[in-house]
């Protein structure tokens, strides 16, 4: 599971510091620097998607430091981290559609999950956005929210499986 | 005139003790060398928090990984340990300020050992919230203080923050009310003093206290003050400890009744603190008839109510958790009583429920060394309470794909025990330094006070009238309290001071022969 950046969210109203806020994006943002590592984000969070380095994990060797995202901070340890639904892509996409003084388009911005996945599983976009393909997707009928119940109100949302019970093998 | 004391009421302290002997009796400790005794609780307690010490240093220098914890169990030990020791303050706080409100006379021979030791306790938990951070160097951000940061603040929707502003309260006027009720003592510690620095270091601690009437006013006006000021933190400490729990949405932790139950818990393991350390200092300093099995007895008394509301929050907690429906709920609590950590809850049950029901017997109340028994399984239990609320909760939540199990690693035990060794280091030095019974207060209990008029006019007074009460014969020098010793007492300390400091020797050895307490 990824972090499901909810509105009303469970992590953000414990933090004793303020580390974990929202973005005016609706991004459910980490704050590395301001974090003392409490955990208590993590302790509220439903999906349990946060994570936190236990340890100072070494990345001083040049050749592996090449491995790294040159975009995204190397967290230090003692730090809660979560996925950031790739805040570095999405900045990079503003300003691209800033310098081409034309607003954001559907799909100019891809996470690097959605990017990765080979089934494009992952559909990535504004909801606000009537015409995005995420929010036809999510009016199609098929969508679910995990923990409606509790009123987190996760922006990530999931597709119900396909099933066609008229079928024999009934999948 | 409402605080007559019934003559047929038993002394709270023996009759057989003149005023000089009991100031004797209490200050001795301090001025002797310490005893075989006291060095080797002392190492063993030094050794514990040498321990402490480096696993701390150890975990702070290589980061919270050391612990067992993982992504699901946030916290385990670190938040136990908090919970529990700032409970275990919880009941100096009441022995000092609410039952002197309520002028329950039987906490002057105990209020100073308990709350030197909620301040101890507090020391204690306050050191986790600090090092369960992931970097602690950074503990000061939880903190409003100002900054340049821009419009960077605290979260005042966090209970850590809360907990923050509770703990640091707590603590300061735990240490003033503490330090304002040693006044007097530290004061008749300064007129025995032999040597120079002893005389230099008691008397800037005691303020120029003077001992005239006018200093006792003003001393009583600001202890009345400060018990006022401290009684609504018995509550609202433990309370607002709970919040950390009861603000979050977790299934086990999310439950409006943790701030009573909390509140009573943390009376509970309290007294049971108490009553192991003072059935020790009973023993080891010879004080039975200053903390006697009556003390001993309300105590454990005070512990059937507590225990009671606690195992009574345990069964409505169940009951909620089934009547609500909710299957997380439901599934919580079956997990607790039946789940991988059950032999933890069933612990927590066995001590914290069945142990104080042997407190209706007096015959084991009135046993010193059952009552020590019992009370150490009780703190047993009180621990494994906040285990099972913080991990059981934790491990198995919302999403099966996230549960895991928890196991603490030896840093974390190691923290513990050092816990404990610092609790007691702190704790004997101070048995060493200042003293452990409030001198002034224990001689308005005193038989002696009760019987004997003070002086010989007011001895005459009390001849006349068949109700003993020094109050009454002291023409009512100021409005509240039992606290207020004998007035001319001043001059009585000094007068038995002259005699004292001659025979001091001579008397040291002859007032431990009779133990009237029991």
């Amino acid at each position: 599971m990824t972090c499901l950046h909810c509105e009303n969210a469970p992590c953000e109203t414990v933090c004793p510091v303020l580390a974990t806020v929202h973005s005016s994006d609706g991004l459910n943002q980490q704050v590395y620097n301001r974090c003392v590592g409490t955990r208590y984000c993590a302790n509220n969070c439903p999906p349990k998607v946060r994570r936190f380095n236990w340890f100072e994990y070494d990345h001083g060797e040049p050749i592996e430091r090449m491995v790294l995202n040159p975009d995204v901070v190397v967290r230090s340890r003692g730090v809660m981290e979560k996925c950031s639904l790739c805040v570095q892509r999405i900045q990079a996409g503003k300003a691209d559609a800033k310098r081409a003084g034309r607003p954001v388009a559907d799909g100019d911005i891809r996470t690097a999950c959605q990017q990765s996945c080979p089934a494009g599983a992952i559909v990535f976009g504004d909801l606000n956005d009537p015409k995005s393909r995420v929010a036809a997707l999510v009016k199609s009928g098929r969508n679910y929210r995990l923990f409606e119940d509790l009123n987190i109100g996760p922006v990530v949302s999931y597709l119900t499986k396909l099933r066609n019970p008229g079928s024999k093998e009934g999948v | 005139m409402s605080h007559a004391v019934s003559p047929l009421r038993e002394p709270l302290v023996s009759e057989a003790r003149t005023l000089h002997q009991l100031t004797d009796e209490i200050a001795r400790p301090m001025e002797r060398r310490p005893t075989k005794a006291w060095w080797c609780a002392f190492l063993a307690s030094f050794s514990a928090l040498v321990l402490g010490v480096y696993c701390v240093s150890v975990q702070v220098m290589t980061g919270v990984g050391t612990w067992g914890l993982n992504k699901t169990v946030g916290w385990a030990f670190d938040i136990t340990n908090f919970v529990f020791w700032i409970g275990i303050g919880h009941a100096g706080t009441l022995i000092s300020a609410i039952l002197f409100l309520f002028r329950q006379k039987w906490r002057t021979s105990i209020n100073r050992s308990a709350e030197a030791m909620t301040l101890f306790a507090v020391m204690c938990a306050g050191l986790f919230p600090i090092i369960h951070m992931g970097r602690p160097w950074f503990a000061y951000f939880a903190a409003p203080y100002p900054n340049d940061r821009g419009p960077l603040w605290v979260n005042f929707r966090s209970p850590l923050v809360w907990d923050m502003f509770a703990i640091s309260t707590y603590f300061i006027i735990s240490a003033v009310f503490w330090y304002v009720g040693l006044l007097p003592d530290l004061a008749t510690m300064r007129d025995r003093a032999k040597s120079a620095i002893r005389k230099a270091i008691y008397g800037a601690l005691s303020l120029g206290w003077n001992g005239s009437q006018r200093t006792w006013l003003r001393y009583e006006t600001v202890y009345l003050l400060l018990a006022g000021l401290a009684t609504p933190l018995v509550l609202s400490v433990h309370s607002i400890v709970s919040m950390d729990f009861a603000t979050s949405i977790l299934p086990g932790w999310h439950t409006t009744i943790f701030p009573p139950y909390f509140v009573a818990g943390a009376v509970f393991s309290g007294f049971a603190m108490v009553l192991t350390l003072m059935i020790i200092a009973r023993h080891v300093m010879g004080w039975k008839h200053l903390i006697t099995i009556r003390h001993v007895e309300n105590m454990t008394k005070i512990m059937i109510a507590t225990g009671g509301i606690v195992g009574f929050a345990y069964a409505t907690e169940f009951f909620t958790a089934w009547y609500s429906g909710n299957e997380l709920e439901r599934f919580a609590f079956s997990n607790r009583a039946f789940g991988p950590y059950a032999w933890a809850y069933w612990i927590m049950v066995g001590c914290n429920v069945l142990i104080p029901q042997f407190f209706w017997f007096k015959k084991i109340r009135t046993s010193v060394a059952a009552v020590f028994a019992l009370s150490i399984l009780v703190n047993v239990g009180m621990w494994f309470e906040r285990f099972v609320i913080i991990v059981t909760s934790l491990h198995r939540d919302f999403l099966p794909s996230s549960w895991a199990m928890y196991a603490p690693t030896f840093i974390e035990v190691g923290t513990l025990v050092g816990t404990f060794g610092l609790f007691f280091t702190c704790f004997l030095l101070f048995i060493r330094v200042l003293p452990a019974v409030s001198i002034a207060e224990v001689k308005a209990v005193s038989g002696y006070a009760r019987k004997i008029g003070v002086t010989t006019e007011f001895r005459e007074q009390s001849a006349k009238k068949p109700v003993d009460s020094w109050r009454e014969r002291n023409g009512e020098p100021n409005g509240h309290g039992g606290r207020t010793p004998p007035q001319p007492q001043s001059t009585q300390r000094s007068e038995e001071k002259k005699k004292g400091d001659k025979k001091e020797d001579a008397g040291a050895g002859a007032d431990l022969v009779t133990e009237a307490g029991e």
